[in-house]
């Protein structure tokens, strides 16, 4: 549970990097928005054997990270944090997917081990790209983008909640969990019974805090619409950018760039 | 000027479980007092500071806020007048950054852009937070939390001021800090409080629940100089009334 309040501590970072100022953190976040979808679409669209067409999309992620000014480790450890739940689901494939596709020398390589790979490639791109957009716009931005976009505010307005009191959640319950830890002195204590009634407490205690909220909501007036409003404007330089990574996605879509690299190196060494 | 009067008449509240928590409250608050509702734990206190809002409807009784009794129809009205402060910060601050939860209220009252800035730079300048206003309000200290909270009921320009443990969980220097902001204010205001030395400082009236009753309604001094009565509604005289505790000499 300390590691859980570490992570969330850790999101806090990625809040602060999206307060920067640079060229991508100024763009609309509604063209931040579509162009990370128009990204993620294009990844999770290639065929389940389909591994080197996938590289070449790094480039996207990377220039953001270089452009927005975020620290390249800290993205690439919060990726490592996410895949291991990738790698469980891609994990059965080599076990049930034995046919041999690739040989590399005396090396047959199964098609199993090559979908699986492509999991593990296709959820560090997304989850990389989503990082990345968390940090060169901030959460409640992009909330606010998507109702913009035409998503329904219900909707909105229950992520920006989800988000704000994540952290006060992620308290409650390692100060539930220490509490838990401190008595049971080393041992599993009364074992998973204990995290049950631990749960139950949370979202009493969750249950509550809604309620107070709620309260303070309607003390200061509120009637179901929610104010989200920041200036911002949709120019040339948001179309440009737009434009301008669909394209790229497209023509890596449609022609795989790896390969063609590869045919080309081969080429001037003949 | 009426519309600053708070009165209860009467108010009896019992919770869905049978609880009692109010039994018989009446008192009157006029315009620019500043009272005190202390009492022990399960006195009713927070109970009765959420009937003042219209959160909490009585079981029976009346309440009235200035020219309007508490119902339904008057309830946005009253909402406007009276500036709820909750005792917890991270309740009342819910928005992503402190200048969007300060301009809730006033964005919520269907105000200009123009005016709703006007007034967030006005609350947040008189608590002494315009600093924070781009901040997400959880990268806040305690003390910073709670001057952002009471600026988010300022903004919406309230005659009263409830506020439920203003002091609670502040470091003595923040503790300070508040109470010269708060002496500084001419609203009626509504304290509920532990903090007896604030209650002291800051309340010439206090009202003493006891058991869902009003045990005591008077002057502060007197009432902290009633050994009795304090005993009874398990309270102490505040500190700073109390002897030396090295000497024992009394102040």
């Amino acid at each position: 549970m300390g590691a859980i309040d570490g992570t969330v501590l850790d999101f806090k970072r990625l809040e602060r990097l999206a307060m920067a100022d640079t060229a991508v953190h100024r763009l609309d976040p509604r063209a931040k928005v579509l162009v990370t979808c128009a990204f993620i679409i294009a990844v999770v669209s290639f065929g389940r054997y389909e591994l080197t067409p996938l590289f070449p999309f790094f480039i996207f992620p990377a220039v953001m990270i270089a452009l927005g000014d975020l620290p390249p480790r800290y993205i690439a450890a919060k990726i490592c944090l996410v895949l291991p739940f990738a790698l469980a689901v891609g994990i059965l494939n080599p076990l049930f997917d034995r046919e041999v596709v690739l040989r590399l020398g005396p090396l047959g390589v199964s098609g199993g081990w090559i979908s699986c790979a492509s999991i593990a490639v296709r959820a560090m791109l997304t989850v990389g790209a989503a990082l990345t957009l968390v940090g060169i716009t901030g959460f409640p931005a992009i909330c606010q983008a998507l109702a913009r976009l035409g998503m329904p505010q219900a909707f909105a307005v229950q992520l920006l909640f989800l988000y704000r009191y994540i952290f006060v959640l992620a308290e409650e319950g390692s100060r539930a969990a220490r509490a838990r830890e401190l008595r049971s002195f080393g041992n599993k204590g009364v074992g998973v019974r204990s995290y049950g009634s631990l749960l139950g407490h949370l979202l009493v205690r969750t249950w509550q805090r809604a309620e107070r909220i709620h309260m303070a909501m309607l003390a200061r007036g509120f009637s179901g619409g929610f104010p989200l409003r920041r200036p911002s404007r949709f120019g040339a330089a948001e179309v440009l950018y737009l434009l301008g990574w669909s394209v790229f996605f497209i023509v890596l879509r449609l022609w795989n760039a790896s390969q063609f690299l590869g045919a080309l190196v081969m080429g001037i060494c003949r | 000027m009426s519309h600053h009067i708070v009165e209860v008449k009467n108010l009896r509240h019992v919770y869905p479980d049978g609880t009692v928590a109010l039994r018989d409250i009446s008192f009157r608050i006029t315009h620019g007092e500043s009272v005190a509702v202390i009492g022990a734990n399960g006195a009713g206190k927070s109970t009765l500071l959420l009937h003042l809002n219209g959160y909490l409807t009585p079981t029976s009784g009346e309440i009235r806020i200035g020219d309007f009794p508490l119902t339904k129809a008057t309830l946005p009205a009253i909402r406007r007048t009276v500036g709820m402060v909750f005792q917890d910060p991270d309740d009342q601050l819910f928005m992503p950054t402190v200048y969007e939860d300060v301009a809730f209220g006033p964005c919520n009252l269907g105000l200009s852009e123009e005016e709703v800035e006007a007034r967030v730079e006005a609350a947040l300048g008189r608590v002494g937070a315009g600093h924070l206003r781009s901040k997400p309000p959880y990268h806040l200290s305690g003390g910073e939390k709670k001057r952002v909270a009471i600026a988010t009921a300022l903004s919406m320009s309230p005659d009263i001021l409830v506020m439920d443990e203003p002091t609670n969980g502040l470091d003595p220097f923040a503790r300070r800090q508040l109470l010269g902001l708060l002496r500084d204010f001419h609203h009626t205001r509504i304290f509920t409080s532990h903090d007896l030395d604030m209650v002291a400082a800051l309340c010439e009236r206090t009202i003493v629940l006891h058991e869902g009753e009003v045990g005591a309604d008077g002057p502060t001094a007197e009432i902290f100089r009633d050994d009795e009565l304090l005993a009874r509604c398990r309270l102490e005289k505040p500190l700073s009334m109390q002897g030396c505790p090295v000497c024992g000499k009394a102040p």
